[in-house]
């Protein structure tokens, strides 16, 4: 796919793509590092949301601010920041998900700090009248907070246009989701994770415009892809940030037909109804995804929904819920650093073939 | 029938022990922790026959308003110290991760999770929660451990979500925490169905507050050199705060034993022989090794003279209003020692240090709790430039025994008392 081989290239190396940016239209971009993000604020106030990963690198610099326990994805995004790669971010976001994502804006705080640092405190439960109120509440600071850094106003306009830009790719990103399930021949895992990853880094009207392009020509080549005998497989948890498993999955003998990340599905799912006030248009959203396992909403809904692995904490849960439905899961704890090497392959190879 | 029968009889059993106990404590002046934790145990683990409501609650949630409607809070962090003491950490820590559960969780958790299915552990298990009450003022850890457990026992859980205070406390999340204590009550006079009674927590906030006051007073006597107690003391001496606070007992408790620290203050007393060197410790204890941890620091003639996590249950004092304690507490419970940015907890490591006249830190980098250990280092740098003393850091877990290398610990806690002695002969 021509039109993919950009965003190719822009993931690749993000971040000579974003100086490019910087140096084209003078344009801030801030960091963030989660999707709870409120991206669409960012993007209204005019400056490029860009979501961080971890690093490739070997992390030395970074143990010198988080214990080799802590995660490798924020160990490895302080790697990247200490490193002075991101030093043309004009800001950083941390939305409050997890233990470490917390700590880690402390760090950043003390040491790193850009001329605009949010802490974006959400509840952690997203169920009850007063968290929902909290919520709009949290999200109003931020456009104030962003308001005073850039020093203008953010007008409803301009939120509701950002909106509008959003709903656009995530309903184009949930049509080529569901041409996927569907038949998962037209794109490969592998460029699917291309385009989500761009779709978080990429100036959102291009890619916008790109995806547009891209999913007409991918619906129109589907009806001629064939049904393989691939076997199906749904993907879950936290973040994964490993197109390596695409591959891995798709050299078994499988297909990835749908997941629940934080990196995939959902971060597009949901639209912003662009009828309400936008600010509690955007928090409508947060209450209605999928949840994320760092956060509250009833004691199932993680359970309800689909199949799924782990937040380390709902994996016995998940498994005995899926065992229940006699639906075979397989676990694979991996960090940002493991490489899809031979064990994986063998152990999905092993799993695919029991299915 | 006969399991249930042979059940109501221990319970019975254990019901009858705890108020004959309760009775003949009647006539002490002095209780001990024991006598107090046996009483305190028997009647949460017989409250099935009194008609009593159990709820479980995290360290740090709000345990008044529980205590105002009678009903009997419950702490799994408690037990799982008192597994991890009890060195029984890593068995049940093991079985937790045969049950799917990653060796990188919290160990209380992983401790308590697995010792609810077998009622294992030092005391046989905790007694059946009515609720779960659950406060993010330590960690998001406890919203999914929380979450585990209101699904296996299949309870009610309330959720107080306390926003994290990286840089203040905003009026935001001051509303949002104040409505979710009106809600907080409406849950428990829902459970106990019966009306609240706010005169109660009124009488139960004055003790409460009181009992903190004692609690900071206690753990002050410590400035003096020598110091009459040790961190290690005060890990001993916590449980009443952490569990009890609100209640007369806890009071009369720590009265006493503030009373015995002042006489040994004014017989100069030290709880080390000889103490040369004083230290603060920061982060929980580990369990399994407190007394080798304290025999090891005496033997180099050293004191823990204070440490972070007992003065966390008195920390946040300067937030209440004794006179309104519903109103206030629900800035006290979101402001504390855990809850708040690594600069402010650094201040607060470096205000102990003045109190106490530290020479040196010991950090505990506990690979179980996350928001404690993460940016250790950071405090541990901001430390050694503001006051320019030396520390040091133990890799080890709270409960889990697994990850405690005696040996190599021993060399490190060697050579940094060799470098604090070599500072103070310096000084002079
Ligand atoms: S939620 Fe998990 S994977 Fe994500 S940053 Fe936190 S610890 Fe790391
Ligand atoms: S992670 Fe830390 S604060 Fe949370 S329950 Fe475990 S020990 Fe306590």
């Amino acid at each position: 796919m021509d039109k993919i081989a950009e965003f190719r290239t822009i993931i690749e190396n993000p971040y000579s793509y974003l100086q490019k940016i910087k140096d084209e239209s003078g344009k801030k971009v801030i960091g963030y590092v989660c999707s709870y993000a409120p991206e669409e604020l960012i993007y209204a106030a005019g400056a490029l949301p860009v979501r961080l990963f971890g690093s490739d690198s070997i992390i030395h610099r970074a143990d010198l601010h988080l214990q080799s326990y802590c995660c490798s994805l924020v160990r490895g995004i302080l790697e990247e920041a200490l490193s002075g790669r991101l030093d043309l971010l004009d800001g950083m976001v941390f939305p409050h998900t997890c233990d470490s994502i917390q700590r880690l804006s402390d760090v950043w705080r003390l040491n790193l700090l850009k001329s605009f640092h949010a802490d974006v405190v959400l509840p952690v439960k997203l169920n009850t009248p007063s968290a929902k109120r909290y919520l709009i509440d949290v999200l109003n600071k931020f456009k104030t907070d962003l308001e005073r850094w850039l020093n203008k106003e953010i007008t409803d306009e301009d939120l509701t246009r950002a909106v509008k830009t959003y709903n656009a790719i995530r309903s184009l990103m949930t049509r080529l989701y569901r041409l996927r399930c569907e038949n998962p021949q037209v794109i490969s895992g592998q460029d699917f994770h291309t385009l989500i990853r761009a779709a978080m880094i990429v100036e959102r009207n291009h890619f916008l415009e790109a995806l547009t392009a891209i999913t007409a020509d991918l619906e129109k080549i589907a009806p001629d892809k064939k049904l393989s005998g691939a076997k199906r497989l749904v993907l879950t948890g936290g973040i994964c940030n490993h197109p390596n498993v695409y591959d891995a999955i798709e050299d078994a003998g499988g297909v990835v037909a749908g997941d629940d990340l934080c990196t995939g599905s959902r971060y597009f799912e949901g639209a912003i109804d662009d009828h309400l006030p936008p600010l509690d248009a955007i928090a409508e959203r947060y209450t209605k995804r999928a949840v994320c396992p760092a956060k509250h909403s009833g004691l199932t809904s993680r359970g309800e929904n689909l199949v799924r692995t782990p937040h380390a904490f709902d994996y016995p849960y998940l498994k005995e819920m899926l065992d229940r439905e006699k639906i075979p899961s397989l676990l694979l704890e991996m960090e940002e650093q493991t490489q899809a090497g031979g064990q994986l392959q063998t152990r999905l190879e092993t799993f695919i073939q029991i299915l | 029938m006969n399991n249930e029968n042979s059940d109501f009889l221990k319970t019975l059993g254990i019901y009858l022990f705890g108020q004959a106990k309760k009775f003949s404590l009647r006539f002490k002046k002095a209780p001990t922790m024991k006598e107090l934790m046996i009483v305190y145990y028997s009647e949460a683990k017989s409250a099935k026959l009194t008609g009593k409501k159990v709820a479980w609650i995290t360290s740090g949630g709000p345990v008044e308003p529980l205590i105002a409607m009678d009903v009997i809070p419950v702490y799994p962090e408690n037990h799982g110290a008192m597994i991890g003491a009890s060195k029984m950490g890593a068995g049940l820590c093991e079985k937790a991760e045969a049950m799917g559960y990653s060796s990188d969780l919290c160990s209380y958790a992983r401790s308590d999770i697995s010792c609810a299915t077998i009622n294992g552990g030092p005391i046989g298990g905790l007694p059946r929660p009515d609720m779960l009450v659950c406060c993010n003022n330590i960690c998001g850890t406890v919203l999914k451990w929380y979450e585990v457990q209101a699904r296996y026992f299949n309870v009610p859980l309330f959720i107080l979500d306390t926003p994290f205070c990286h840089t203040g406390y905003s009026e935001d999340t001051a509303r949002y925490v104040r409505t979710q204590i009106d809600e907080y009550i409406k849950f428990i006079e829902e459970i106990c169905k019966k009306k609240y009674d706010f005169e109660k927590l009124r009488q139960v906030g004055l003790l409460s507050y009181e009992a903190q006051k004692l609690w900071q007073a206690v753990l002050d006597t410590a400035a003096h050199r020598p110091a009459p107690m040790s961190a290690f003391d005060a890990f001993f001496h916590l449980a009443l705060i952490v569990t009890l606070r609100g209640t007369k007992e806890a009071v009369q408790y720590y009265q006493n034993l503030l009373a015995k620290m002042k006489d040994r203050v004014a017989r100069g007393i030290g709880v080390v022989p000889d103490e040369k060197y004083r230290l603060l410790w920061d982060n929980i204890p580990i369990w399994p090794r407190t007394r080798w941890l304290s025999e090891k620091f005496a033997s180099h003639n050293a004191c823990l003279v204070a440490d972070t996590y007992t003065s966390a249950w008195c920390g946040t004092l300067k937030y209440i209003n004794e006179e309104n304690f519903l109103d206030s507490m629900a800035e006290a419970y979101t402001r504390i020692y855990l809850n708040i940015g690594v600069d402010e907890m650094a201040k607060t490591v470096i205000e102990m240090i003045d109190k106490y006249k530290a020479d040196g830190l010991v950090l505990h980098s506990n690979r179980s709790c996350k928001p404690y250990s993460f940016g250790q280092l950071d405090i541990q740098r901001i430390v050694e430039k503001e006051r320019g003393i030396p520390s040091l850091m133990i890799e080890a877990d709270m409960v889990d025994d697994r990850s405690f290398s005696e040996s190599q610990i021993s060399t490190r806690i060697d050579a940094f008392m060799e470098i604090i002695k070599e500072r103070k002969k310096d000084k002079g």
